[in-house]
């Protein structure tokens, strides 16, 4: 027992007033809720709501209510689009801390993430991008570029409020029309986000939420009436939807997995770099495409650096998702606590060595304690496949040109990270290292304002910044 | 074995140039990272039951401060009686770890809290400054431990420090330590007028190899004085020089804090970096004057649930 522990300092619930049960946002209007399934709280497994899943003819009607908005959206001047969306980026920051503890709740994150990384974030997209409306002309996509239509946008768990506003922003700011999926679990924010476009009045149709599962998210990015294509999510799905719009003249964005390596020199700001692996393995649980989650560590200081960082974990306070104090919420999902139960497995069985501080589990609930896996080579499958929760693989290298092979050698990538106090030695490093995102002494950190996207299988097409007008422009 | 070929393996230094490879070898500091790393400690909601248990450890570990030209020894009798029971109402309010004052009303000081445990702390060394001879310094020190301090607060030589001069800091560090005897030394890093990260890591390092106790922050005299940054960093620097060299050395921030909830950051910052060993009295102070009556204040506030007016709490 410490001298010093921390109370409980729970953020109160009482701010998000949800309903029993959420029908479909279609045309600007919450319909009836038919066909239902549950979305519950990953922390305790307690149903939220009940949300309408989406059929075929759901995503028809939504397909079709963007289409007739589409005419007079993508008509209106620039600057008046731009009112809307200044509009709802700050309705959403009026009602951020609702929104945090709603997002905490149906995702498990901590609140000390939703609050202060999510919700800034969300506002800070739509505020950048309603800035753009008005000077597409200038973007530097051609004189006069158009909006494509109608956007299927399908969006992945482990973000949902911020991949929405990653997706709709963009959609918004250059006249198109868009229909959205949640992800099956994590539904509920983008429907308090349709209630955010009625505050805002919206015009009806300009943004549909459709909630449901894979089959829902197929009819959407398969339907003939969709002209662009929007996906954040795993590989194996991104493959499928490739596939499907192949041929269709579908405008597609892919966002996917990744197996990002964080390389930490031995001349690194060494204090620092542990936060930063702390901070790119376990931020979100793990739960984030562009994780950190190899670390590569210059043989001659990984001994003490793994000190360093063990040090360090077992400070982590994992736990309830609304206490200010927890560093590490639940797992989103019980699928996917088994396939991280079930690759860490895998990684002690292949022989590397699994190390995790003492940390006492909540009974209900989906957790995984903070681990680390060393003595981990290339031929591990915990060093090549997306394990997607909070579990670091430690790999070693002697130079940096095999820090930069072994950081190159995967399927992915999407991000990496360079840990170094030589100017030179980043520069050249990241120069070389194939990937969509290359951090230098920082870890995880989004901007708006900076495009953001992979290469090779973690997906094309970029997000942020101006280059992410470009995927919603012809 | 030559006495170099010892000397390096037990890992100190031994030539200005050993001290100087030594000190600029220590890992760099990135401005950025610890700077988000204290404002994300600062995040941390302390309530209750730990608010409590925070506030009366902050006051055990206040070094309740006045240094100023016009101190007189009835400003310093009246601190020193406030010292010993800050708050008059309330018995069960521990005493502060020590006052500290200018080596000319030690014998004051000394007078009021003879026997009572709490610790009677002097700046010396041509506070703040530091820019006199050794010779002066020295007698500075010794002087003030004469009278009665047990804890002398020098300054370093900013001046050497910032020329490169490292072994003249150390070899005044040394000196003063001797000329200190029996008491306890703490070295002023000044760490506002080093300015960058990386020097006060140095500087930290340089004053524990020399044999600092503790090492402090600030004079308070600076535009820029004790910073959550700047203290982590010495926090890291006292853990790591412990796991080095199997000696412990406190920390104490001065300048700029003054109210109870940067107390408790401070407190938060030494629990996620140094742990237990370091939050205690012995090992952790607050150079601090107004910091007190903010601390009495939420005391009473959470013994009493109410807010008392400032009339209810004692001028220093």
């Amino acid at each position: 027992m410490s001298l010093f522990e921390y109370a409980p300092a729970p953020e109160s619930r009482s701010i998000v007033e949800l309903a029993p049960s959420y029908g479909l946002f279609i045309d600007g209007e919450f319909g009836e809720a038919k066909d239902t399934f549950k979305t519950i709280n990953p922390a305790d497994e307690q149903v939220l709501a009940e949300v309408a899943l989406a059929g075929p003819e759901d995503v028809d009607r939504a397909v079709a209510a963007a289409r007739r908005a589409f005419e007079s959206w993508s008509a209106l001047p620039g600057s008046e689009r731009a009112k809307y969306l200044f509009r709802i980026a700050r309705i959403l920051q009026e009602r951020s801390r609702e929104l945090a503890v709603l997002e905490s709740l149906d995702n498990g994150k901590p609140i000390k993430e939703s609050r202060d990384v999510d919700l800034p974030l969300v506002a800070a997209h739509f505020f950048y991008y309603a800035g753009w409306a008005d000077k597409l002309k200038y973007a530097g996509l051609g004189p006069d570029p158009r909006p494509l239509g109608v956007a299927g946008q399908v969006i992945p768990w482990n973000f949902p409020l911020l991949m929405l506003a990653w997706k709709i922003a963009p959609a918004l700011a250059t006249g198109n029309t868009v229909v959205l999926k949640p992800a099956e679990t994590t539904p509920l924010s983008a429907l308090f986000f349709a209630d955010v476009c009625r505050q805002a009045d919206l015009p009806p149709g300009v943004v549909n939420i459709v909630t449901g599962a894979g089959d829902t998210g197929r009819y959407l990015v398969e339907h003939p009436d969709v002209n662009k294509v929007a996906f954040t999510g795993s590989t194996e799905v991104g493959r499928q939807i490739a596939r499907s719009v192949a041929g269709t003249g579908k405008k597609l964005t892919l966002e996917l997995g990744g197996k990002a390596a964080n390389i930490v020199f031995d001349d690194a700001p060494i204090d620092q770099a542990v936060e930063g692996i702390v901070n790119g393995i376990f931020f979100n649980q793990g739960h984030v495409c562009c994780a950190g989650s190899r670390l590569l560590v210059q043989e001659s200081i990984a001994s003490s650096l793994l000190d360093a960082l063990k040090r360090r974990m077992a400070t982590l306070r994992v736990g309830d998702p609304l206490d200010k104090n927890t560093d590490i919420g639940a797992i989103n999902s019980r699928a996917q606590l088994d396939r991280i139960t079930e690759l860490s497995e895998i990684g002690a069985g292949e022989g590397a060595e699994r190390w995790s501080p003492p940390c006492e589990l909540p009974d209900r609930g989906f957790w995984f304690a903070p681990t680390i896996f060393t003595g981990v080579t290339q031929a591990h499958r915990i060093a090549r496949e997306e394990i997607f929760g909070p579990v670091l693989s430690v790999l070693t290298f002697r130079t940096p040109a095999e820090a930069v092979e072994k950081a190159n050698n995967t399927p992915y990538g999407l991000s990496a990270g360079i840990w170094s106090e030589k100017g030179s030695r980043i520069l050249a490093v990241a120069d070389q290292l194939r990937a969509g995102v290359v951090w230098a002494n920082t870890f995880n950190k989004f901007d708006p304002t900076s495009p953001f996207g992979g290469y090779k299988e973690s997906g094309y097409g970029r997000e942020g910044g101006r280059h992410g007008l470009e995927a919603y422009l012809a | 074995m030559t006495a170099t070929a010892t000397s390096r393996l037990s890992g100190l230094p031994d030539s200005p140039a050993d001290l100087r490879t030594f000190l600029h070898g220590l890992p760099g500091v990135d401005k950025v990272g610890i700077e988000a790393r204290a404002a994300a400690l600062g995040t941390r909601s302390v309530k209750t039951t730990s608010k409590a248990q925070a506030i009366d450890l902050a006051i055990r570990m206040v070094d309740l401060t006045t240094l100023e030209g016009a101190d007189t020894p009835g400003k310093v009798r009246a601190l020193s009686a406030k010292a010993l029971r800050p708050d008059p109402a309330d018995p069960t309010c521990p005493p502060v770890a020590a006052v500290c004052v200018y080596p000319a009303m030690v014998p004051t000081a000394a007078a009021v809290l003879a026997g009572s445990g709490v610790h009677l702390a002097s700046v010396a060394t041509a506070f703040p400054s530091g820019q006199a001879p050794l010779e002066v310094k020295l007698a500075d020190t010794r002087n003030a431990v004469a009278d009665g301090a047990d804890e002398i607060d020098m300054v370093i030589s900013r001046g050497a420090f910032l020329a490169g001069d490292y072994a003249h800091v150390f070899d005044e560090i040394v000196a003063v330590k001797e000329a200190a005897g029996p008491a306890h030394l703490k070295v002023i890093l000044e760490t506002g007028e080093l300015a960058t990260y990386d020097n006060v890591r140095r500087a930290s390092w340089l004053a524990m190899l020399a044999g600092a106790d503790f090492i402090k922050t600030s004079t308070g005299k600076v535009g820029v004085n004790a910073t959550p940054p700047v203290t982590l960093l010495m926090l890291e620097a006292v853990r790591d020089f412990r796991e080095r060299y199997g000696r412990q050395v406190g920390v104490k921030p001065a300048g700029g804090i003054r109210t109870t909830k940067d107390a408790i950051k401070y407190l938060v910052m030494i629990n996620e970096t140094c742990g237990d060993d370091w939050l205690h009295p012995d090992w952790f102070r607050f150079g601090a004057s107004s910091l007190l009556n903010d601390l009495l204040m939420q005391r009473t506030k959470l013994t009493t649930g109410h807010y008392a007016g400032p009339d209810y709490f004692t001028l220093d």
